[in-house]
Order: C-alpha cells, then sequence, then structure tokens
C-alpha cells in the first residue's frame, strides 16, 4: 500500500515510547510557577525601589543572591541535583527581602536567607517538604534575634528618589514625615509602632486615620519594611497571583476578612485601644502576608474549607499579638504558627471521596 | 423526546485539548478485507474463552472460534471466512503476553450459518434476547469490555429503573462514538430499546458532550421515534466515566466499591449499544467495530470500521502512513489509554482509537517533590486527597493509602494531567491498588 510510496517508514519496535497514562500533560511546572510568582511579585518590587531608592535594590539582590547561593551551596554539600533552577530559592529570597527594613545590612540578609534556606527548608528535605514558610522563618529569626535593626532602624520613604536615597539615612525626608502626620524623626516609626506608642492618649489615633495618611499607607508611602508597604502594588500582584492560579482567593479573603472584622470590634468596643480596620489592613504585613506568604502553597491547607480556617487563623493572631502583644506586627508569627497546623487542618477538611455517604460507611 | 432532564455538576475534571476536529467531521470508511488477522482469544473481563477450532480448520465469517468460559466470559468469533492459522502469542494492549488466533483471509468474506435475525424483537422473550447478546459475543466497546448479558442482567433484588446509553466520549482525541451517532445512531437507539426492554426500564437516557452538537441534534431528531431522551453533557473530561455520567444525569452517587445497578443505573456504550442492535435485529456477532486512527504524525488520520483482530499496522497504512516518525502509539485515548511497543497489536473488541503521538508531543520528564498546589485535590472527580496518598505510596504504606480511599482511584489521569511537578500519580496508585488487591486475594 502506500507505505512503499511513503518516505517516512512505520515505527519499528524499540523506537517506540512506552509509559503509563495520561499521555497528555498540562502546560506546567514548578519552575513556572516560581516565575509567575517572581512576575507578580514585580509591582511590589517596583515600589521598594520608587519609595525606598538604591539600598532597597540592594537588599532585594542580597537575598536572592544568598537565598540561591546556599541553596546551590546545600546541594552541592549533600552531592544532590540543583534545585536551583526550579527558582524556588529566588522566590524565598524576594520575599524575605521585602520583609525587611530598606537599610538592611549584608549581614542582616546573610543571616535571614541562612535561617530560611538552610534552617526551614533544607533540613526539612528541600522543596515541597518544609512545613513553615521559609521567608516567614527568617523574617521571625531575625525580628527576635535582631529586634533593633528589625524594628527601629526605619527610613523614611524617598518617593521616586532612587540615588538621592542614599542620603536618606542622614538627611530626613520632612516633607514625607510632615505629611504622615505622627512621624517625629528622622528615622521613622512605621505606622503600627506609632500606634503601639500613642496608646494611651485619649484619641492618640486621629493623626494616623486622615484621609491623607490613609492614601499614603494604600500607595506605600510609609516608613516599613520594603514590600509591606504599598498595599496598591501588592494587589496589582494579587491579580496576577489570581490570574496565574497560583493562589486560592480563599485564604487572602480569610486573612484580610477576620483582620478587618476582629479590628473593627475591637475598635467600636475601645477605640482608644486600636486603630480601625482600615488601618489594620493597609499598613504592616497584612498585605503582602495575606497575598504572597499565607498562599505559599507548601504550607497552607489543600482544601478551600482548609484554606478559610487557616487565613481566618491567620487574621485572629495577628491582630492579638498587634494590638495586645510584644511586637508592633504579627504577620509573620501567625503565619508561622499556623503552618504548623496545616496537616491538622488537611486532616481535618478532607471529605470523604465521591460516593461517600454516612449509611455507605467509610474505612475511618 | 426532547432534553429536558436536568443535568448535575459532578466535582473536578478538567478539559484537555481535544484533538477532535483531525477525524470528527471525516466520513466513516470501511476498512478493506485484510489477508490475515490477529486475534486475541480473551477480550472481555472474566473467564477466557475457550478455542473451539484448531489450525486447518475452514471457517465462515461469524463462525464461534472460541466458547465462554464461563458466566462473566463471551464466545469468539471469525472476524472473516478462511482458515484458522497457529495459536501465537503476542503482546497484548496492556504489555503482557497473550494468546492470539490467525485466522488466513480465504477473500470470499462469505458469512457462515450462525445466528438468525429477530427482526420483532418487541415481542421475543427477554431470555432469547439475552442469550442473542451472549451469542454474539458483546462486551462494553467502551474501554472496560464488561460482558454485555451479565450488564443485562441485575440480580433481582437489584431495582433498575435507568438505562444510560454514554456517548460523552470525554476521551481528547476520540471520535470513534462521535462518528457511530452520526452515521449510526439509529442502530445505537434500538440497541438501546433492546437493552431497554430486557432490563424493563421506561427512563433511557443518551448523554453526549456538548462538543458535539451535530451529534446531539441528529440523535434528539431519531430519537423522536423511540421512548429516549438525549441530554446534551457539559464538556468535562471524565464526563464519560460511569459515576460521574450517572450522577450528571440522575443525580446518584455510586458508592466505592458499589455498581451502577446498586444506584438502579445500567450504563452502556454507544458502540456495544449499536452492537446489540446488529446481534438482535441482524443477526451479525461482534466481529468489526469503528476505531479512530488519529494523531498529529497520521497522514491521513480517519474512523474506519475495522475487524476485530486488525493489527495497527495495518490500520495506520490504511491512513497512508505516517508523516513524521511517531514517538508514541497508544491504543485507546491519550487521558487513559495504553501505550504500545509495536504496531503488530490488534484491534480487540473495546479499541476505540488508536492515537499516535509526534516527538515533540511527548513529554519525558522525571517526577519532582509534591509543591502541595492542590491542583490535583481541586481536579479529581473522586475526591480524593492526592498529595498524601501518593507519599504514603512512595513510602510504601499501602494500608494507610487504602485506609485513605486509594481504592476510589479510576485512574482517569487528571491529577497527573494537572500536577505542575510532573508527580507519576496514576503510577503510585495503581501500584498501590495492585498491592492492596493481590493482599486481599491472599486472605
Amino acid at each position: 500500500m502506500s507505505e512503499e510510496n511513503n518516505t517516512v517508514k512505520l515505527p519499528e519496535p524499540g523506537s517506540l515510547i512506552v509509559s503509563s497514562s495520561p499521555h497528555l500533560h498540562e502546560n506546567s511546572s514548578i519552575s513556572k510557577i516560581m516565575l509567575q510568582v517572581l512576575l507578580c511579585l514585580l509591582p511590589a518590587v517596583l515600589a521598594a525601589v520608587w519609595f525606598f531608592g538604591l539600598p532597597a535594590l540592594k537588599v532585594m539582590v542580597y537575598c536572592v543572591a544568598f537565598c540561591m547561593l546556599l541553596e546551590y551551596l546545600w546541594c552541592r554539600l549533600m552531592k544532590q541535583k540543583s534545585t536551583l533552577c526550579d527558582f524556588s530559592a529566588a522566590v524565598t529570597g524576594l520575599i524575605l527581602a521585602l520583609n525587611l527594613p530598606s537599610h538592611s545590612q549584608w549581614w542582616l540578609c546573610a543571616v535571614g536567607s541562612f535561617v530560611a534556606i538552610i534552617i526551614a527548608k533544607q533540613v526539612f528535605g528541600g522543596l515541597g517538604q518544609n512545613p513553615f514558610n521559609p521567608a516567614a522563618v527568617g523574617r521571625v529569626a531575625l525580628l527576635i534575634g535582631f529586634t533593633g535593626p528589625m524594628t527601629t532602624q526605619w527610613v523614611a520613604p524617598t518617593p521616586g528618589a532612587f540615588v538621592g536615597a542614599f542620603d536618606a539615612v542622614t538627611t530626613a525626608t520632612p516633607l514625607t514625615l510632615a505629611k504622615a502626620g505622627a512621624f517625629q524623626a528622622t528615622t521613622s516609626a512605621t505606622p503600627l509602632s506609632v500606634a503601639k506608642n500613642c496608646a494611651e492618649n485619649v484619641d492618640p489615633f486621629a493623626a494616623l486615620q486622615t484621609a491623607d495618611s490613609y492614601w499614603n499607607y494604600f500607595i506605600g508611602n510609609m516608613g516599613g519594611s520594603l514590600g509591606e508597604t504599598s498595599a496598591l502594588a501588592i494587589l496589582i500582584g494579587a491579580i496576577g497571583l489570581l490570574a496565574f492560579r497560583l493562589i486560592r482567593w480563599e485564604i487572602p479573603v480569610a486573612v484580610l476578612g477576620t483582620m478587618a472584622i476582629f479590628t473593627w470590634i475591637v475598635h467600636t468596643t475601645s477605640p482608644s485601644t486600636t486603630p480601625g480596620p482600615l488601618f489594620h489592613l493597609l499598613t504592616g504585613g497584612a498585605m503582602i502576608g495575606a497575598f504572597f506568604m499565607a498562599t505559599d502553597m507548601v504550607t497552607s491547607p489543600l482544601t478551600r474549607r482548609g484554606c478559610v480556617i487557616f487565613g481566618a487563623g491567620i487574621g485572629i493572631i495577628t491582630c492579638v499579638i498587634r494590638i495586645w502583644g510584644g511586637f508592633p506586627e504579627g504577620m509573620s508569627f501567625a503565619i508561622v504558627i499556623m503552618n504548623a497546623l496545616v496537616p491538622l487542618i488537611d486532616r481535618f477538611c478532607f471529605k470523604r471521596p465521591f460516593g461517600w455517604t454516612h449509611a455507605s460507611g467509610g474505612a475511618k | 423526546m426532547n432534553s429536558t432532564q436536568k443535568v448535575v455538576k459532578f466535582r473536578g475534571g478538567v478539559h484537555p485539548r481535544e484533538g477532535k476536529e483531525l477525524t470528527a467531521s471525516r466520513e466513516l470508511r470501511i476498512a478493506p478485507l485484510l489477508e490475515k488477522y490477529i486475534v486475541p482469544i480473551r477480550q472481555s473481563i472474566g473467564a477466557p474463552p475457550t478455542l473451539c477450532v484448531k489450525k486447518g480448520d475452514a471457517v465462515k465469517k461469524g463462525q464461534r472460534i472460541a466458547e465462554p468460559g464461563g458466566f462473566v466470559s463471551v464466545p469468539l468469533h471469525s472476524p472473516t471466512s478462511g482458515t484458522v492459522g497457529d495459536v501465537v502469542e503476542i503482546i497484548g494492549v496492556t504489555g503482557a503476553a497473550e494468546q492470539a488466533v490467525e485466522i488466513i483471509a480465504d477473500g470470499q468474506d462469505e458469512w457462515g450459518a450462525g445466528l438468525d435475525p429477530i427482526p420483532n424483537w418487541e415481542n421475543t422473550d427477554r431470555e432469547l434476547l439475552k442469550k442473542r447478546i451472549l451469542d454474539a459475543g458483546i462486551v462494553g466497546m467502551g474501554g472496560a469490555a464488561f460482558p454485555t448479558h451479565v450488564k443485562l442482567s441485575p440480580p433481582p433484588e437489584k431495582n433498575i429503573d435507568t438505562l444510560i446509553i454514554n456517548g460523552a466520549e470525554c476521551e481528547p482525541y476520540l471520535t470513534a462514538d462521535h462518528r457511530l451517532m452520526l452515521d449510526r445512531g439509529e442502530a445505537a437507539l434500538i440497541g438501546a430499546s433492546i437493552a431497554a426492554k430486557i432490563l424493563k426500564v421506561d427512563r433511557v437516557f443518551v448523554g453526549i458532550e456538548e462538543n458535539k452538537p451535530d451529534a446531539i441534534q441528529k440523535m434528539t431528531e431519531l430519537a423522536s421515534k423511540y421512548k429516549i431522551n438525549v441530554v446534551p453533557l457539559r464538556v468535562r473530561y471524565p464526563q464519560g466515566a460511569e459515576k460521574q455520567l450517572i450522577y450528571a444525569l440522575t443525580g446518584r452517587k455510586v458508592v466505592e466499591g458499589g455498581l451502577p445497578m446498586d444506584v438502579g443505573c445500567v450504563v452502556m456504550n454507544v458502540g456495544t449499544a449499536a452492537a446489540v442492535h446488529n446481534a438482535v435485529v441482524l443477526g451479525e456477532p461482534l466481529i468489526e467495530r469503528i476505531t479512530t486512527v488519529t494523531g498529529s504524525p497520521v497522514a491521513d488520520p480517519a474512523n474506519f470500521l475495522f475487524r476485530i483482530g486488525t493489527p495497527i499496522r495495518k490500520a495506520l497504512e490504511l491512513c497512508g502512513g505516517v508523516t513524521t516518525p511517531p514517538a508514541k502509539v497508544i491504543m485507546g485515548g491519550p487521558m487513559m489509554g495504553f501505550a504500545q511497543s509495536n504496531i503488530e497489536v490488534p484491534i480487540t473488541k473495546n479499541s476505540s482509537g488508536v492515537l499516535l503521538m509526534a516527538p515533540e508531543e511527548v513529554e519525558q520528564f522525571m517526577g519532582n517533590p509534591c509543591i502541595r498546589c492542590g491542583r490535583c485535590v481541586a481536579a479529581c472527580p473522586m475526591n480524593l486527597l492526592i498529595p498524601q496518598l501518593s507519599v504514603m505510596v512512595e513510602a510504601e504504606k499501602f494500608d494507610m493509602a487504602e485506609h485513605n480511599y486509594v481504592m476510589d482511584c479510576m485512574e482517569c489521569g487528571i491529577c497527573a494531567y494537572v500536577c505542575p511537578a510532573k508527580r507519576p500519580l496514576v503510577q503510585h496508585f495503581r501500584r498501590a491498588k495492585a498491592e492492596i488487591l493481590a493482599k486481599r486475594r491472599k486472605k
């Protein structure tokens, strides 16, 4: 038949690939997911550079470089295939950087990266095996170990002044401070620590809750860690996260919703205890925590119901620490604590397979 | 009747690229007679039949060449007239060695004295019709190859009220059922009516995925003559899976280890229904079927009416060969089909398609660790906790996997399809199921 006319011969045995079904695969991979996360972090990165200048860029380069280097060295040391190309270390590094103050020293970045990559991730078995979010663990370790550099050495944002920002450490930017209303020193405080310090006054949060200051919180024109500040940038990135199907919307909605409800109740019953819900949502690590850290695939629950419980837990713990705890911010603590509960949440939320009923009797 | 039936959405599922456009609009072709057929002796679930002819015997087309080996077993028939050749050992569809008998065609293609047509089946005894279906060697042609006469003999305590004819054809690339409905839709509907009579049910559905509007239209037109309801279904793999199909059409859930008859349903593929028609009305045993030969390397992809026992090689030659050397030859569809090691494997009663994949379409990869992205959990139609299960299998904790419902897995392949870490999830679950079944047998 036409076989003779055809130049292409029918396959000989041995030339065919034999494998188990399915023979179709979605076009997805771990490295693609990680690159998409990096892309979604881009608005926050740009916002950080816009507000804090080149020092911010330096912190991000340090953290990403240290994380990737440590990942590479660990794989070499353990004689494993290098996992550098899945870019998970880069994501951890970048999120860690966004959790650090803008003028962090290189050694702070190095210590944070070591804790994140080696202690929080690799000793548990590497990607996918870590029970805790590496970046959150890195931040928590620095927060406890180096409380001074992590909570007091804030630099006021200098929007758009990339190179000039080098001077910002010594020369204050009073305009920015004046606009925020509550900042008094060249090294400005985050709105959250101001809130904490002023809690005794009668109406301590008036200056923090003007329309102007809310606008500044929203766009990120305030003191704080690199990625914490701009809610706008995080939200733009969040659209990407949802569009790429990288996160479950249940987690950020549960985190932010719980925070809003919790702080609204506390604020309305006792206005001198804490500012209102909008303040809490727009300041500190609420946004980056809810969208980029709590949603980490490895350390969040698998089921929708589980995601809601997980997110609500983070929201409550964060608010408790913020309002009554020893630190002005509690997002990373809350994430790490809830990470520990994920296996239990998964177990609790797993529904029986399709077709199982109580009458039919499950094995469990 | 028109489709007023309310359709329920099943959980999970995916929509892979369809690939059906390669063959869907192309007319059904009748494969010419070959010189030799290689007929695997065991073509159904259950006891293998025993050969009742020997080498050198003259056989007619449709003559019985093997007797059923038990109740769950069907006879086998010669695909054409000629002589019986050797009994050879071949590599079967699943890769395991199996016995096959060669039939050397004499070119006459002459029917033997076999089954008498039963044109007035409406007034024929139900047991007689059931016996005819057994005698014709009919098995489920959608994939599982379960003997149809067994399916039509539910125990009396099961109260069957619904017959579902499965025309979903949710597997990508395959269009055999689609073409069958377009070209032989009436036969399928008559077959369905015969099955409904045997089961004494009034409610008959034909479920068709909405990506086959022409088939839905054709079948709806034809069905007006019969008491049959044609229902368009959501385009979502695995819509054609038995449990999902029953749920979509009736809202009933089949429990694990249960059968459709437990919820009053019998599910039958459209091809099987057409074969029932042929057996009863025309008196023809099951010796041919429609199979899709497709894939980008195939020069002239099409649906063919092949005799059972046609090697893949001959099927490909009929399609004008290949334009590029294929990297994979799959018997069945891309989601659940079996990759073949050679192209001498013959088409059997449940071969719905022969799919070729070009090298660039075949992904080869190493499995990575699970990153718990949860895509498999969201997509699993059986609602299994796949990440945990796969880790249990990796750790060889089969008891734990059994405890966590691994036996509910139907191997539809969705989890491995969506997995970004490219984990061999279906293999894991197949392995766990095999280990668990082996252990159960020992007990």
